[in-house]
C-alpha cells in the first residue's frame, strides 16, 4: 500500500476571500425556473404602473392648476344688448389698463352661440334670451380673494353689471377628483409595494429553506456569518434582479402604449400629464426598491438562522 | 501551535441536555492531548455523536467548561468560533455532502473557505481522492457515489485541510475491512503530522490495528475513566510515540 498524500502542507490560508465562481456554485443557479421571478416582475410592473399613473395625475392637476390659478372670467350681465355691448367695452379697457392683466379675451358672440346651441337649440336664440358677454382674462399672478375684490371695485363704476369669476373655482369640482384618484393610485402603491415586499420576503425564506442544508455544512467548515450571508445574498438578489427588470420593461412599455393613446387624443389637457426626468428616476426607484428589499431579507433570514446555531 | 500547554481539548464536568429532555451527556470530565489517537466507543445512543458535536463546536453544553486551543469557548464571542472550527477537521455520520457539488469541489470546501487560493487547490485535493480511491469520481455528484464513496468523500474534505484536530463519526460504517484499514492509515499519517484524532467507532477490528491508541469508553452519557487516564494520561503513551506538539502551523 503506498503512502497516504503529503496531506495540503504549508497551504497559504487567508491569501483570498471566499468569493467569486467557488462561492456562487454553493447555492444552485435555477435561472427562471421558479414562480418566484414571475410574481415579482407582475408586481414590480403593477407598482411601476400604479407609480406611474400617480405621477401623471400629480402632473396633470398641478399643470392644470398653474395654468387655471391666474385666470378669471368677467362676465357682462345685462339685458339689453346695447348697454352689454357698451359695458364690455368699457371692462376691458380698464382691465386691459390693470397692471395685474396680462392677456384679455373677448369671447365673441358666434362663439357663445354655439356654445349655447345644444340647451337653447336654434342659432339665433342670443336674440330671444339675453346671455352675458363674456372676458376671457389672464392675470400674471394667482387670481386670489383679495384680487377679485379689487378687479371687481375697479369695474363698479363704469361696468356695473359684471360679475368675476376665478376660473379655478369653477373647475375645483375636476382637482378634486383628480386629488381623489391621485390619493388612490398612491394607496395602490403602498398596497402594492406592501405585497411586493413580502413577495420578495417569502421568496428569500424560500430559498433560505432550500439551501440551509449548504448554509449549515459551510458554517460548520468554519464559514463565517458575513460569508454565508453574501453568498446567498447575491443569489437572492440575482432572481429578484430578474423579475425587477422584466417587471419595469414590461411596466414601462405598457406606460409608453397608454401615453401614445392620449397623445394621440390630442387634448391640450393631457400634455400636462407626460413625464420629467425626476419622474422616470421614481419609476426607475421601484425595482431598485425591490432589489435592495431581497438583499435585505436574504441577509436579515440567513442570520438569524445563523445566529440560532451556535 | 495551539496546545501551548500541551493540551488541545479539555472538558470538565460538561453535562448536554437536549431541549427538557434528561441529560445525554453528564459529568464528561477528560483532555485530548495533541498528537494523540483517540477512539471514542459506546453503545448505540451512548452519546457518541453527541460528544463530537460539542467538539466540532455544532452544540453547546448545557452545563460544564470546554477549553479549546487553549480558550474557553463557552465565553468566546460566536463571531470568533469560525476560526476554531477551520482549525478542525469534522467526518460526519450523516457525511453532510453538498448535494449539488462534485466529490472534487466538496473536498476542496474547506480550503475555499479558508480562502486558499485557487491555483494552490488543485493538487491537494486531487492527490487526496486519489488516495480514498475516488480519483475517477471526481466529478460526480454524491448522489450518483455509493455510501462508502460518499464517506470517502468526506473523510477526504476532513483531512485535506491538515486540521489540529480530526473528529471522525463512525467514519468506516460503510466502507469494507480493507478501505477501513486504509482510511485509518490516513488518519494516521495525519496524526503523524501533529493531528490530535477522535474516532468514533463500534468496529472492534479498527482499535486492535492501532495498539498506541486511547481508548474513551461511553456508557448512557457517562465516560469511563476508572484509572483517570482521560484526565490525567501517563505522559509515557504518547510522548514517546508522537512528537508533542508535531511541526504544525
Ligand atoms: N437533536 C437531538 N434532540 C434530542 N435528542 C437527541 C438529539 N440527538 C441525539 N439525541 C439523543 O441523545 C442520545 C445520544 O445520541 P447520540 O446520537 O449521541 O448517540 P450515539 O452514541 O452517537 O449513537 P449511534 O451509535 O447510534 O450513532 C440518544 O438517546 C438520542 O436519542
Ligand atoms: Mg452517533
Amino acid at each position: 500500500m503506498k503512502q497516504p498524500p503529503p496531506i495540503a502542507e504549508n497551504l497559504d490560508r487567508g491569501a483570498t476571500s471566499f468569493g467569486g465562481r467557488a462561492a456562487a456554485a454553493l447555492v444552485p443557479r435555477r435561472r427562471i425556473s421558479g414562480p418566484v421571478p414571475w410574481v415579482l416582475a407582475i408586481m414590480i410592473m403593477l407598482s411601476a404602473l400604479a407609480a406611474g399613473g400617480a405621477l401623471a395625475l400629480s402632473n396633470l392637476a398641478s399643470s392644470a392648476r398653474g395654468e387655471l390659478a391666474g385666470a378669471i372670467t368677467v362676465q357682462i350681465i345685462e339685458a339689453d344688448a346695447e348697454l352689454r355691448a357698451q359695458q364690455s367695452e368699457l371692462a376691458a379697457e380698464l382691465l386691459l389698463q390693470d397692471p395685474a392683466v396680462r392677456s384679455l379675451r373677448r369671447v365673441p358672440r358666434e362663439e357663445l352661440d354655439r356654445m349655447m346651441e345644444p340647451w337653447l337649440g336654434v342659432a339665433d336664440a342670443g336674440d330671444a334670451i339675453p346671455i352675458p358677454d363674456l372676458l376671457d382674462v389672464q392675470l400674471n399672478r394667482q387670481a386670489s380673494e383679495a384680487e377679485l375684490v379689487r378687479l371687481q371695485s375697479l369695474l363698479e363704476n363704469d361696468a356695473p353689471n359684471s360679475r368675476i369669476d376665478a376660473q379655478s373655482s369653477l373647475l375645483e369640482p375636476v382637482y378634486s377628483a383628480l386629488t381623489a384618484l391621485r390619493y388612490l393610485s398612491f394607496g395602490l402603491i403602498v398596497l402594492l409595494a406592501l405585497a411586493s415586499s413580502s413577495a420578495v420576503w417569502l421568496a428569500s425564506r424560500s430559498a433560505f429553506t432550500s439551501n440551509r442544508e449548504t448554509m449549515e455544512i459551510v458554517h460548520l467548515l468554519g464559514g463565517a456569518d458575513k460569508q454565508i450571508a453574501g453568498i446567498f445574498q447575491r443569489s437572492v438578489a440575482m432572481d429578484v434582479f430578474m423579475g425587477a427588470v422584466l417587471g419595469l420593461a414590461l411596466g414601462v412599455a405598457v406606460m409608453l402604449v397608454i401615453a401614445g393613446q392620449f397623445a394621440a387624443l390630442d387634448s391640450g389637457m393631457v400634455e400636462g400629464g407626460g413625464f420629467d426626468w425626476h419622474d422616470w428616476l421614481i419609476i426607475a426607484a421601484i425595482p431598485i426598491a425591490g432589489v435592495l428589499i431581497a438583499i435585505m431579507t436574504a441577509r436579515m433570514t440567513v442570520v438569524s438562522a445563523l445566529r440560532r446555531m451556535l | 501551535m495551539s496546545g501551548g500547554q500541551g493540551r488541545i481539548v479539555t472538558f470538565d464536568n460538561v453535562g448536554l441536555r437536549y431541549g427538557t429532555e434528561p441529560e445525554v451527556l453528564s459529568d464528561l470530565s477528560f483532555t485530548l492531548f495533541p498528537g494523540s489517537f483517540y477512539f471514542l466507543t459506546g453503545a448505540s445512543g451512548a452519546g457518541k455523536t453527541s460528544l463530537l458535536k460539542l467538539l466540532y463546536l455544532a452544540q453547546r453544553p448545557s452545563r460544564g467548561a470546554i477549553n479549546m486551543f487553549g480558550r474557553d469557548v463557552i465565553t468566546t464571542p460566536r463571531e470568533e468560533l469560525p476560526e476554531f472550527r477551520r482549525r478542525l477537521g469534522v467526518v460526519f455520520q450523516d457525511f453532510r455532502l453538498v448535494g449539488h457539488l462534485s466529490a472534487f469541489d466538496n473536498v476542496a470546501l474547506p480550503l475555499r473557505i479558508a480562502g486558499v487560493r485557487e491555483a494552490d487547490i488543485v493538487r491537494p485535493v486531487s492527490e487526496m481522492l486519489d488516495w480514498v480511491g475516488l480519483a475517477h469520481r471526481a466529478q460526480s455528484r454524491p448522489a450518483t457515489l455509493s455510501g462508502g464513496e460518499q464517506q470517502r468523500v468526506a473523510i477526504a474534505r476532513a483531512v485535506i485541510g491538515r486540521p489540529d484536530l480530526l473528529v471522525a463519526d463512525e467514519p468506516t460504517g460503510n466502507v469494507d475491512p480493507e478501505m477501513a484499514l486504509r482510511l485509518l492509515r490516513l488518519f494516521e499519517a495525519l496524526n503523524r503530522l501533529g493531528t490530535t484524532v477522535v474516532v468514533a467507532t463500534h468496529d472492534v477490528q479498527l482499535l486492535k490495528s492501532l495498539p498506541d491508541s486511547l481508548i474513551m469508553r461511553l456508557n448512557k452519557g457517562r465516560l469511563l475513566d476508572p484509572t483517570g487516564a482521560l484526565r490525567y494520561p501517563p505522559r509515557a503513551s504518547f510522548a514517546s510515540t508522537h512528537s508533542l506538539g508535531g511541526d504544525g502551523e
